[in-house]
Formats: structure tokens, sequence, C-alpha cells
């Protein structure tokens, strides 16, 4: 154990506060590279976009040294309440009276300068969330509590899609990370990453790849933390039982092979299944439809086996494994008959072009074409600072704010994104260790807050840039063009790092 | 609240997600080599080369059709930024309402238009072109384009020669992959007809655009590059300086005159009347609307697609076909008292002149009774049995002079004419109900005869090769151009190379006899040229006859054969005769002797008389 008074002198974690300088200076030069063919002008000329970011990261600069020391970092927890209610004011205030800004209303037009309320929601949510959870008799498994919790959340979320600003409230969904670390159970949190998972995989990969994925989870699952007398058979049994269900397909595919070339002998020719007359049924019939029916047959056989010895062996996972999967299975089918009777032909064609089922190059799917041509042609060192082309020419759309990370993709290539994804992933990472220090539950719980923030904002934008999400116009944090962005990362960030460096002064 | 590990978990989560966002990247950059290849695609400019379009002479090497330089202004709707749209308006000589509504559509169209460029204004005059290049910097996304369009030297031969325009879309259906938006390709006459060879290869530059989207290098040096390979041109029989007198000779009037080689089969001349003049041709599109509300129908071509009564120089054929059948002895004579009666109180006319007469006497002075007689012995010929026997050996003796169907020329849009059958009457008749004296009309080249100016020339052609002709075309083999087979083939008749000798006799007196003698073409004289001609007055059902002539000369080793029809001409001595002895004149000799004739003709309007639907 570290003594006190050793903490006193380094409080302040200067690791952090290099990696937001890094980041910060990353995207100023790709910000100039992006702009810097139709907006000819140095780094500092204050008409461009680079210009102004400078300017933006100058005052965000200003506002951290006041965060981190000149106001007093009890403060925060102070004002959180009326923080939090007066931005939610904000909030709602906006949508009657800003103007249209590409189909959202969450702009604050103030003369030369406008900004976003939804990005210091992250702020008020943040505290006030830390705040609800951090109070001595808070208990997440008492439903009221956890309702509680869960409108501070909600509340501001649900504001923000009412602004058509659906990127920015998906962010919010980041804040179930918080929950979990403060006790929320895992289980939910697997469940709903179980749901959403087999949603896309259903709508994408089809039924049969859906649950023989979900098979293939949870059978390592049972292994890995059920409590057995064989561990190692069951490894090897599960894993030929994996093995044998993904090549099911071939092998049923193998066997149709076996039937089909019959010689008729009369007609001196190879005799062809009717089926093949719509070019390739045959082939596709099987491995969409018979393993799948299969796999349910022997299923529904195993299944009270499975709970009995679950039963006598008392093996919770296993109890659940096999919950998960009838779950599964419901809603695999629930989706596919909701997908294609349910929804309406135009619902269902925004969902597949979403998910990539359907190329759709010149509508949603033309910036994520774009966007992958860009980051694609970068290849392992990328073109060089202000080489690229892609970026340059607007071939990519927003290629200051939301699709930033072309410019680093095309420019700096697979080593550029490597820079940039381990920088975010130390940040977030330190946030945690940083936080999980501390004794005090607020500053602690607010730590992972601000970590979930800068995850989700990483996760969705570089997601949706390389094809991964969909197209969910978010800012990549510190990086992306625009003060409102910027200043909010900032002060979030910063906010941190004085509760961190008050907490380490006094305990 | 203790964290059970839990923060381990969340570690190990973000570790994961950051490894499926590298893996992703990874994929994209170092596996997938598609993306570069697309990136490539966006980052390089086509720049099309448009190969030089064949250049179109006449058999003496002068330029009919060539090229001269015109200027197409691009648009590439994805660069265009903010602009002066009044200044851009002022420079290009255009109101800027015309800019607004053309971008306006290309942003509708984006989807398709994607990153091409698309042409907004076209064959604009040079000097407008080089303001726009002084001050093209102001206005990104609009670019220049030299293309060739067609250049006329000599007004000669519009409606031969054809328009080239910009390929609409159902040209485009109907040549799948060849032609994209915006090229040009030949519609009519020669210019559809050979845009295969006229047309050549595109070619493209590739440039690389640097960042700042300007153009920087050429994309691999070059070695990518495909220049583009020209069009080959195209050598025509036509002899422009015959085609543009036959022109003069016939403006303002309404018909055809045809020149043929006899010892080639090319076409010396073709022209057609009224006619598209070749300043419209360069500009089509302009004059589109002129042309066609026309009521003399400019675009239609006469000389292959008009279908006439040959009138009298159809005597010709039923002489061959009867000496070729021995129904015809040239020394027989046969009496005519202005007319051949026949039936009850039927006559034929005829003007007046000797008789009785011998053939080639009735060949010289065009007598109709004589080709009554001649037509009749053909039909009711014993070794037929029946009159429909005979009428139907006669059809085919008449085919075979090329007359009811296509010769099978190379120009585009030929038409057959049409001669009865045996079937034609018995259709109107009823079998059995009509004879010899019912169809005494086709004696003279009347009734139910029909042919083109061009069949006429072809007959003359004939003739004047004693019994055979080549298949008249209108483009020589050059380097590069071949033509069919078929026509360097004689084609004969069913009549003898013997008989024809006969004919040209008659033929020659009703030129060469002198004023006086009777015969119907001494009109057509021309010193030292021994013109052997046959005139024809083909009745017209809407007013005056038609005029019509054939001749060819010198009566040995002929060097020209003419056709000349004017509709509403009246005798065949009036029109046809001197315009086409005119053409022979101007062909054999170079230069007029017969300039108050050749003033006269050129000077006579019978638009007045022509009536038209």
């Amino acid at each position: 154990m570290i003594e006190p008074h050793a903490h006193k002198r380094q409080s302040i974690d200067w690791s952090i506060i290099g990696v937001y300088l890094l980041l910060v200076l990353i995207g100023w030069l790709n910000i100039y590279a992006s702009v810097h063919s139709s907006e000819a002008s140095s780094l500092f000329d204050w008409s461009s976009r680079a210009g102004k970011q400078f300017v933006w990261i100058l005052t965000s600069l200003g506002l951290a040294t006041i965060i981190l020391f000149v106001l007093p970092p009890r403060l925060w927890e102070g004002i959180c309440i009326p923080f939090y209610i007066l931005v939610v004011f904000l909030l709602i205030v906006v949508i009657f009276v800003s103007n249209d800004v590409k189909g959202s209303h969450s702009w604050f037009d103030l003369g030369p300068i406008r900004f976003q309320p939804a990005e210091i929601s992250k702020i008020s949510t943040s505290l006030l969330l830390s705040f609800v959870l951090s109070q001595q008799n808070f208990r997440l498994s008492n439903i009221k509590d956890f309702l509680l919790a869960a409108g501070v959340i909600l509340l501001p979320m649900l504001i923000i899609v009412a602004e058509s600003e659906t990127g920015s409230a998906l962010v919010y969904v980041g804040f179930i990370f918080v929950l979990y670390r403060e006790g929320f159970s895992g289980w939910w949190l697997g469940l709903i990453g179980m749901v959403i998972a087999l949603f896309i995989a259903t709508l994408t990969a089809g039924p049969y790849w859906s649950i023989v994925g979900l098979i293939a989870v949870l059978i390592p699952f049972c292994i890995l933390t059920g409590n057995g007398a064989h561990p190692w058979r069951r490894i090897l049994l599960g894993t030929l039982f994996v093995l044998f269900i993904a090549f099911l397909p071939g092998i049923l595919n193998w066997t149709g092979t076996l039937v089909e070339e019959h010689v008729d002998y009369l007609n001196h020719r190879i005799w062809v299944p009717q089926a093949h007359e719509s070019a390739g049924y045959f082939w596709d019939f099987l491995p969409n439809v018979k393993p799948l029916y299969l796999l349910l047959i022997l299923s529904v056989g195993a299944t009270p086996f499975l709970l009995i010895r679950a039963y006598r062996n008392k093996d919770v996972a296993l109890a659940i494994s096999v919950g998960a999967f009838l779950l599964g299975v419901a809603l695999v089918f629930s989706t596919d008959y909701l997908f294609e009777n349910v929804l309406q032909p135009h619902q269902r064609s925004r969902i597949e072009v979403l998910l990539g089922m359907k190329e759709d190059l010149a509508g949603v799917g033309y910036n994520v074409h774009q966007s992958k041509i860009a980051i694609g042609s970068g290849g392992l060192l990328g073109k060089g600072f202000l080489q690229g082309t892609q970026t340059t020419f607007g071939f990519v759309p927003e290629q200051t704010t939301d699709f930033i990370f072309c410019t680093i993709g095309e420019e700096w290539g697979f080593v550029g994104c490597l820079v940039v994804i381990a920088l975010y992933t130390f940040l977030i990472a330190r946030l945690i260790l940083d936080a999980e220090s501390c004794r005090d539950h607020f500053t602690r719980i607010y730590g992972y807050c601000v970590a979930s923030c800068i995850f989700m904002h990483l996760f969705i934008n570089v997601g949706m840039t390389v094809g991964l999400m969909p197209v969910i116009g978010i800012p990549l944090p510190l990086l992306s063009y625009g003060g409102s962005s910027l200043w909010a990362f900032t002060i979030l960030i910063f906010i941190f790092l004085a509760l961190y460096r008050n907490e380490k002064k006094y305990f | 609240m203790k964290s059970d590990g839990r923060h381990i978990r969340l570690l190990i989560g973000l570790g994961a997600a950051a490894l499926l966002l590298l893996g992703r990247i990874f994929t994209l950059q170092i596996v997938d080599e598609g993306y570069k290849e697309e990136a490539g695609r966006n980052a390089t400019i086509y720049e099309t080369i448009y190969p030089t379009r064949g250049v179109i002479y006449d058999r003496n090497g002068v330029i009919l059709v060539g090229n001269k330089v015109a200027y197409d202004i691009l648009v590439n709707p994805r660069e265009v930024e903010a602009f002066d749209t009044v200044a851009l308006a002022t420079v290009l000589d255009v109101d800027p309402e015309f800019i607004r509504s053309r971008l306006a559509e290309y942003n509708r169209r984006r989807r398709t238009i994607g990153f091409q460029a698309v042409t907004m204004i076209r064959n604009l005059p040079a000097e407008t072109y080089m303001r726009f290049d002084e001050v093209k910097y102001k206005f990104p996304g609009f670019r220049g384009q030299v293309r060739g369009i067609r250049d006329y030297p000599v007004n000669a031969g519009g409606n031969l020669l054809g328009y080239v325009s910009e390929v609409n879309q159902a040209y485009l259906d109907a040549h799948p992959g060849e032609y994209r938006s915006g090229d040009y390709a030949g519609m009519t006459g020669i210019e559809a007809a050979r845009e295969k060879e006229l047309r050549g290869e595109k070619g493209y530059h590739i440039y690389l655009r640097n960042s700042r989207n300007q153009i920087e290098q050429p994309y691999k040096d070059g070695a990518e590059d495909k220049e583009a390979v020209p069009g080959h041109d195209i050598v025509t029989t036509i002899d422009a300086t015959l085609q543009q007198y036959g022109q003069e000779l016939m403006q303002n009037k309404v018909g055809s005159l045809v020149a043929i080689e006899p010892s080639t089969g090319e076409i010396l001349a073709l022209v057609s009347s009224p006619g598209i003049d070749v300043s419209m041709l360069a500009d089509i599109g302009k004059h589109w609307n002129e042309i066609s509300s026309d009521p003399y129908k400019p675009m239609y071509n006469r000389a292959v697609q008009a279908s006439y009564p040959p009138g009298s120089v159809f005597k010709l054929v039923n002489g061959l076909i009867g000496l070729q059948e021995g129904t015809l002895r040239p020394e027989m004579m046969y009496s005519c008292n202005h007319g051949y009666s026949f039936g009850a109180g039927h006559k034929l006319g005829c003007h007046g002149h000797k008789s009785p007469l011998n053939m080639e006497e009735s060949i010289m002075m065009s007598c109709n009774a004589y080709y009554c007689y001649v037509l009749k012995n053909i039909l009711d010929n014993r070794k037929y049995g029946n009159v429909a026997e005979g009428l139907d050996a006669w059809h085919d003796y008449v085919e075979s002079f090329g007359f009811g169907r296509k010769l099978g020329s190379d120009f585009p849009a030929e038409l057959s004419g049409s001669i009865p059958t045996s079937k034609t009457y018995n259709r109107s008749y009823g079998k059995g109900s009509w004879n010899s004296t019912t169809v005494i009309s086709l004696s003279i080249g009347q009734g139910e005869i029909l042919a083109t100016p061009m069949h006429l020339a072809n007959l003359c052609a004939t003739i004047a090769n004693r019994g055979y002709y080549y298949i008249p075309h209108i483009i020589k083999a050059s380097e590069g151009v071949e033509i069919e087979k078929r026509f360097t083939e004689k084609q004969y008749t069913k009549v003898d190379t013997t008989q024809f000798p006969k004919v040209i006799k008659g033929m020659w007196r009703a030129v060469n006899s002198g004023p006086g003698m009777g015969g119907t073409a001494w009109i057509a004289h021309v010193d030292s040229l021994n013109i052997c001609g046959k005139t024809g007055t083909a009745q017209n059902p809407r007013g005056a006859d038609n005029s019509v002539f054939i001749c060819f000369a010198p009566m040995d080793n002929p060097k020209i054969a003419v056709a000349c029809y004017v509709e509403n001409g009246g005798f065949g001595a009036t029109y046809a005769a001197p315009m086409a002895s005119l053409m022979v004149e101007k062909y054999l000799k170079g230069e007029i002797k017969r300039t108050t004739l050749e003033t006269r003709m050129k000077e006579a309007n019978l638009m007045s008389r022509v009536k038209h639907d």
C-alpha cells in the first residue's frame, strides 16, 4: 500500500492529460487535412475549420485549467441537481426555438456560435447519476432505487430522441456499464446484449446461423462457469457438438450431391433434379431450412435432459443457458416473423440498408461506402499527411465531424488507426482504473460515467465509419471538429481529474 | 460497493471492442484490395478522347464531308461550388435561367449522374469558348471539351450524305453497349450506312487528381491511356461537280436525277429535289422543325424511294422482251392512227408522227400504238397457254432488269416499286375476266407499273452495257473499307445481249436525228457526244404529266447513264431530256456550250404546278 503522502505530489493523472492533448492535436491536424483543399489556408486561419478548431482547443484548455485549478472540486456534487434540471429545461426549450439542422432540432443559435445542449447533458446526467448511485442507502436491487437511476438516464435520453438526435441518445445506453459496475446484474447485461446480437444476426445471417451462434456461445459458457465432474470430457463433447453443427450444412450438401448425379442412360445425359430449374434452389434450401429443423428437433429432445441434469447437479449456469437458449430461439423466430410479415416494406428496406443486407450505394449506403473506400485505400502506412484523395474531394461527407476517422484511416493507414484506437483504449482503461482506485463513491461512479460516454462515442463512431454500425451521426470525442463536443468532453474529463485530485489530496 | 472483479470484466470487454474495431479496420486496409481500386476510380478522371470521324470524299478526292472543331461545356455537378450564375451566363451567352434549370435538373438526377460529367451546352462558337476558357477557374465543376463536328465544303449530296446527331435513348437501346449518352452517330444516308467505319474508336486519358482536386499527372504516365482511333475515310462514287450541277438544274422542281457509270454501276450523282442543303446538315437540330414541316418533304429521297409510272421509257423494256421472245422483229411495221383502238370504241392515243413505222422508228418517235402490238404479241403468244401465263413470263423478264424489287444498292431506305403479275389482275378483275387489252397500258409504262428513278437509271445503264448491269452503289472500295462482292458482279437480264444494239439504234436516232425528223429527244443532242436516249411522258393523276428521260453516252463504250424524272414537267423533251443531256455534257465535256438551254433549265420553276397532300 502506497502512503497517502506519496500520492500528494502526483495527484493529477498527467497520463490522461497527455493522451487528451495528443488526441486533440491529432484531431486538429486531421481537420486541417480534410479541409485544406477546399479552404486553402494555414492551420491558424480563423476563417477555416482548422483555425476555428484551434480557437476551440485554446478555450478548452482554458476551461480545463479553471476546472482543475480554480473551481472547488466539491462544487460539482453540490450543484448536480439544479444543473441537471437546467439542462433538461434547455433540452426542451431548444426543440421549440432552434432552426432545423439536417432534420434535427438540437442547436441553439447564438449569433456566431451554436451549441448543442445534448452535449452538456452528458455532463449533467453523469453528475446526477453519480450522485444518486453514491447515496448511502442506495441499492440497485431495490426497485424504487433502480427506477430512480433509470429515470435519471432515460429523461434526457427521451428528450434527445424527440430532438431527432437519435445518435446522441444512443450514447446513454452506455450508462448501463456504470449500473453494471454498481451491482446491476450481469445477467441483464448479457440478456440485453444477446437480444441485440440475435436480432441483428437473424436479419443478416439468418435464423440457422443465429441459433448455431447462440449454441456456440452458450456451450463454452456452461463449460467455463458450470460445476461438473468431468470438465475435460465436457470441453471435448462441447467442441465436437459445435463442430458438428457448424459443418452440418456442408455434410448435407455433400449427401445432396450423392443423389444428384443419376445418369439417365436412356437419354444419355446426366439427370438433374427438378429443383435445379430455379438456379441453386436445391443448395440454398438445405443449409437454411433443413439443418434448422434438425437442430430444433435435437434441441427439443435434449432440453428436458439438460434441465433434469441442471436440477440434480444444482448447475445454475446450465439452467440459465437452457433458458437463454429457449428465449433466443423464440426471439429468432419472432424476429423473422415480425420482419417478414408485420413490418411495412419501406420500414423493412430501411433496416436492411442499416444492417448492410442491401447495397444502397446512392442513398443511405453512400456515406458508409465512401467512408470504407477512404479507410480501405489507406493501406498499412497511409498516403501521408495532406495526401488523401477520398476525404478531401468531398467523396466522404461530414469529413471534419462525424467522419474524421476516415482522414486518419486514409492518410495514416492502419498504423494511424492503431495508434488512435490504442490512445482511446488507454484513456478509457486509465479512467476505469483511476475510478476504481477511489474511495469516494461519487468520484468512482463519475469516472465510470466518463469512461462509458467516451467508449460509446468511440465504438459507435468508428464502427460507423468502417461499416460495423449503422450510420449514426455522433462525433469522435476530442477529434471531431466542433466546439460543443470538444468543450463537453473537456469538461467531462477534467471534472473527473479534479475530483480524482481532490480524492488523492484528502484520503 | 465492491467491484467483485467487475471492472476487470469491463476492461476485458473494452479490449475486445477495441480489437473488434481494429480487426475490421485491418480487413479493410490490409486484407481487402477492392477498396483501393475503388479509391483509384474515385481519384482518377477519365477524359474521353473522341476520335475524328472519317472524312467522306467524292470519286475525285474532293471532300464532301470533313470535320471542324466545336466546343462543348461539361459540368461535373458534384464539383460545382457556389458561383455567379449571371457571370457564367454572360460569358457563355445564355440565359441565367437556363443554367439554373439545368443545374436543378442535374441535382434531381444526381444519383444516376454520380461523378460523371454531363454536357450542358453543345457546339459553342470558338470565340465564346475562348472567353469561357479565360475565366473558367472561377467556375469549379465546369469545363470545356473540344470535339469534331461535321463540315461540308461543297453543297453536294445533302440527302445522300445524311446527318450526324447525338444518340437518343431509342438509338442507345438499339445498339446496346456501343454508344454512351452524348455520343454522336450517323442517322441517315452514308453517315448511317457506313457508321461502323466512319465513327472510329473512342479513347481516353486517365489523370490523377491530387489532394487539391487538380489534375496532377497522367495516371501511370499514360500507360493505361487509350488513344482514339480515327474513323476510316469513305470514298464515294459521287462526282461532286456533277452532283452539284444536278442540284442546280433541279432547283425549284420536284423530282430526281440519277447518273450511273454503266461500266461499274457507280452512282455519279443522285439528286432528289427539293433536297436538304448541307448547311442544314451541320446543325440538323436547329432546322428540324423547318425540314419536317416542309410540304415538299426534303428528307424524302425521291431517287430511291418515290415510285412513279415510268412512262414511254418503258417501251424499251417491252421492245427487248418482244425481240427476245421472237414476237417482234426490228423490221416489223405497224401503223398508228393517232393511237391504238381496241375493244368497243376504246383507244390508246398517240401523237402525230409518220405511219406505219418499224421498231427503230417506234423508239425514235415513241409510238404508243406500236408497243400496244408488241405487248399484245408477247402476252398472247401461243406458247403460253393463256394471258395470265404470258403476263407472268413478261413479269419475269421485267424483273430481271431490276424492276419491281430493290436493286440491292448500298444506299439505305431503297424502295422496290412494283410490277404486276397475273395475281394482281386476278385480284382486281377476277381470274379469266381480263385479257391483253385490259392491261394494254403496261405497253407504254403506265398502269400498274411503278419504278423509282434509280430503276430507270439502272435500265439505262443496262442498255448502255448491252445487256447487263452492276448493282448501283455509292461507296467505292478504299483502304479499310470493303464493298460487298455483289457490287462487282455483272447482273444479266433474261434478254440476250445480242438484242440490245437493235434498240440502241432507235435511241440514238431519237436524239441525233435533228429537229423536224420526228425524233422525240432532238433537244438532247450534243455535238460529238453520240447521246442515246428515250423520252417518257408519264401521266400524273395530280396535274400535269411527269417529264421523263433516260440517256447514255457515248453510244460506244458508254461513260454515263442518266435518268431524269421531273414531276409535272410535261413532255419528256420539255425538262427531263434537256437536263439529262446537260448532265452528260457536263460530265463528258466538263463545260456547257448550250448555255441558253442551261439557263432556261436552271431558272425554270415548277413548284407551283406541284400539288401535294
